[in-house]
């Protein structure tokens, strides 16, 4: 048997798998549906099981080159190619093409009568001849259990569709059989007895008036398989399955560091900005200039040359750029130059999953390498918290994995804890800025700081955030013994501190002068004192030499008088005036 | 068995074109339930409608076509084209009651 495309055919112990070609559905069955056997789709009215029938056929058609036949026992071939028009699959072009037959299949119980014995190898040569005819390799039974409406005897019914399911296996035909959701049962007649290879359910719940519809995979023999409910949707280009558990933990990982558009915050940011591909929170209280900041992330990947896809669950487009421009921040040329696309969306206006799914798609066909979402919040409206958190890891998964940096704008209601309302999204995301409102001073102020930055050496630091008509400045937040000032708080405290060292400089001078005076002072007193010294110095040396004149003209005159006296003082005269002219010197 | 298509008309007593009885017989193959069904639908018609009928039998495993018009899902099927409405009968017609319930003949008794 030929696997066009069948993933699992690496493995020799796996199943061969046919590949259904939607969306997710083959990344949780592991490669699609077992080839060459009967799956059972089941569910209840409305959840989209002849959808997935009818995708399952025209992609093994149109990707696949796999021809297939769809049997229809509720819808005519005419109502049926309206209904899957509207996904926009060509039935018609495919069946002109020989690559798809449909065979309705009615029977009005009221107009038959049962007579004996009889079975059901009209329908065995029906699907036989469409088979043949085109060299189908995909069958769709939608849906069986009409049969068990039209035909009275159910002993036979049984018997034969056993015989259906063993048939379509040794045809070698990968057959998808669709059934009405039981009460107790997953089918309304028990044909999962017969299907026994794969069952897959599908469901479609209301919550909170929003309707989800999921998928699971009950069974699949011989596989291994995703055994979760995965929410799914149908969009314009049929379903798509979003299967959180197919993305894993293992994208690539950029050391990149792209700029912010603020310089300061970049410099907070351990002086580059945040890394490419990373994911980052910026949360705050209503009117801190969360859009003003990632509009100016957008307008800074913009002028990268890097396209920024935004999407807005608040604000239309226009509203965006108006507003924006007001702090002079142009946005409007970025969206004609192609650099920037707005996406804009009421978050009531459909489910979680169908929110996200057109993100999918509006990245899938824009291809960002930015993307911003203001708010994320709002989609928190449209779901469950348990929803909200798992679609925000998809998405998160999602753009991380094609290296797309992300932006979540978060609105806090003021006077909750910051911290823990948004605790279950922030661990989901690489930086987290925080805008806060500070009052006081009859003022609001705005302050924003930096609670997380993996991977990179962040500030610590509370800067006040200001607006003005150039854009976005931050400023250090005055932080002192009476706390943290800002605005107006903060000029005041910056002009009391001017005050003071204008005082603390006058001071100064007044002391430097008052020393220059005092020593001016000390030098004429020193002068003062060493011309007294010099003066008295001068008394000394006259005195002394008055003195010496006085003892050698006393001497002189004593030795003139010993003389005359006694001869013997001669001598003691003469050892007695030797020092006396020493004395003079 | 035939599996050609058969054209039986008996001549007496003459009917109008009208009153004509049109049964097709949906069959596969020569299987014991076809035969069977062959046999008791002739009985019957020989009883009820002596000349005024026409089988047509039709084998789909030949004719595979053939089994979308009438709608044909089990086999052995007889189907009344003529007269209108068109009323179908399925089994092996071994129940004659409900033959002729079916075939809407029981007013004719």
């Amino acid at each position: 048997m030929k696997n066009n495309g069948s993933k699992s055919t690496s493995s020799a112990t796996s199943l061969p798998k046919c590949p259904t070609g939607i969306q997710g559905l083959d990344e949780i069955t592991g490669g699609g549906l077992p080839l060459g056997r009967p799956t059972l789709v089941c569910g209840g009215a409305g959840c989209g099981k002849t959808l997935l029938a009818a995708e399952f056929l025209v992609r093994g058609a149109m990707q696949f080159g796999e021809p297939g036949v769809f049997m229809a026992f509720e819808e005519t071939e005419a109502e049926l190619k309206a209904n899957v028009a509207s996904l926009g699959f060509d039935l018609a072009g495919l069946v002109r093409r020989k690559k798809l037959m449909l065979d309705y299949v009615h029977i009005e119980r009221s107009e038959i009568q049962e007579s004996g014995e009889y079975d059901l190898e009209g329908l065995f040569v029906r699907l036989n001849h469409a088979i043949d005819s085109i060299g189908a390799k995909r069958v769709v039974l939608d849906s069986l259990e009409a049969l068990f409406a039209s035909l009275p005897n159910e002993a036979i019914l049984r018997a034969e569709l056993r015989r259906l399911f063993r048939w379509l296996k040794d045809k070698g035909v990968t057959a998808v059989i669709t059934a009405e959701r039981g009460r107790e049962q997953l089918t309304r007649h028990g044909l999962e007895e017969y299907v026994s290879d794969c069952v897959i359910l599908l469901d479609h719940r209301v919550t909170d008036q929003i309707a989800t519809r999921n998928l699971r995979v009950v069974k699949y023999r011989g596989t291994l398989h995703g055994t979760n409910e995965f929410p799914f949707l149908i969009g314009d280009d049929g379903i798509s399955v979003l299967p959180i558990t197919s993305l894993g933990l293992n994208h690539k990982i950029s050391g990149e560091r792209i700029a912010t558009g603020i310089p300061r915050l970049d410099a907070m940011l351990g002086g580059r900005g945040f890394f490419r591909g990373s994911s980052i929170l910026l949360t705050g209280t209503p009117g801190t200039g969360k859009t003003i900041v990632a509009a100016n992330f957008a307008q800074a990947a913009c002028r990268r040359g890097e396209r920024t896809l935004f999407f807005s669950f608040e604000e239309s487009p226009n509203q965006i750029i108006r507003n924006m421009h007001s702090i002079g921040l142009r946005l409007e040329p970025l969206v004609k130059r192609g650099l920037l696309r707005f996406h804009a969306a009421r978050p009531s206006l459909y489910g979680l999953e169908m929110h996200l799914a057109t993100m999918f798609k509006e990245i899938a066909e824009f291809q960002p390498r930015v993307v911003i979402i203001d708010p994320i919040t709002s989609l928190m409206d449209a779901g469950t918290s348990s929803e909200c958190r798992g679609m925000v890891t998809r998405l998160v998964d999602y753009l991380k994995a094609g290296q797309v940096t992300t932006l979540f704008t978060s609105l806090t209601q003021s006077g909750h804890a910051l911290q823990q309302s948004e605790a279950a999204m922030s661990s989901l995301m690489d930086s987290w800025l925080l805008l806060q409102d500070v009052e006081g001073n009859g003022e609001r102020n705005r302050v924003l700081y930096v609670l997380k930055a993996r991977g990179m050496a962040h500030s610590n630091q509370i800067r006040e955030f200001l607006i003005s008509d150039h854009g976005i400045d931050l400023v250090d937040a005055y932080i002192g013994a009476s706390g943290v000032l800002t605005g107006s708080a903060r000029v005041a405290q910056g002009a009391l501190e001017k005050a003071v060292v204008l005082a603390n400089q006058q001071e100064a001078a007044t002391l430097k002068r008052e020393v220059e005076r005092k020593r001016g002072a000390l030098e004429q007193k020193i002068s003062g004192l060493r011309s007294d010294y010099e003066t008295e110095a001068a008394e000394l040396r006259r005195i002394a030499e008055q003195v010496g004149t006085r003892t050698f003209v006393l001497g002189t005159e004593r030795t003139a008088s010993g003389i005359l006296r006694q001869a013997d003082i001669k001598v003691a005269a003469s050892t007695q005036s030797k020092p006396k002219p020493g004395r003079k010197i | 068995m035939k599996t050609k298509p058969v054209k039986r008309r008996v001549a007496a007593p003459p009917c109008r074109p009208a009153k004509l009885w049109q049964l097709r017989l949906y069959v596969t193959d020569s299987t014991p339930k076809s035969l069977t069904a062959f046999s008791n639908l002739k009985k019957i018609c020989e009883k009820q409608l002596k000349g005024c009928y026409r089988i047509t039998v039709i084998d789909l495993v030949k004719h595979p076509h053939l089994a979308k018009g009438d709608q044909i899902l089990a086999i052995p099927t007889v189907v009344r084209k003529l007269p209108k409405p068109v009323r179908t009968i399925i089994g092996n017609l071994s129940d004659t009651e409900h033959v002729l319930v079916g075939l809407d003949l029981c007013a004719a008794d």
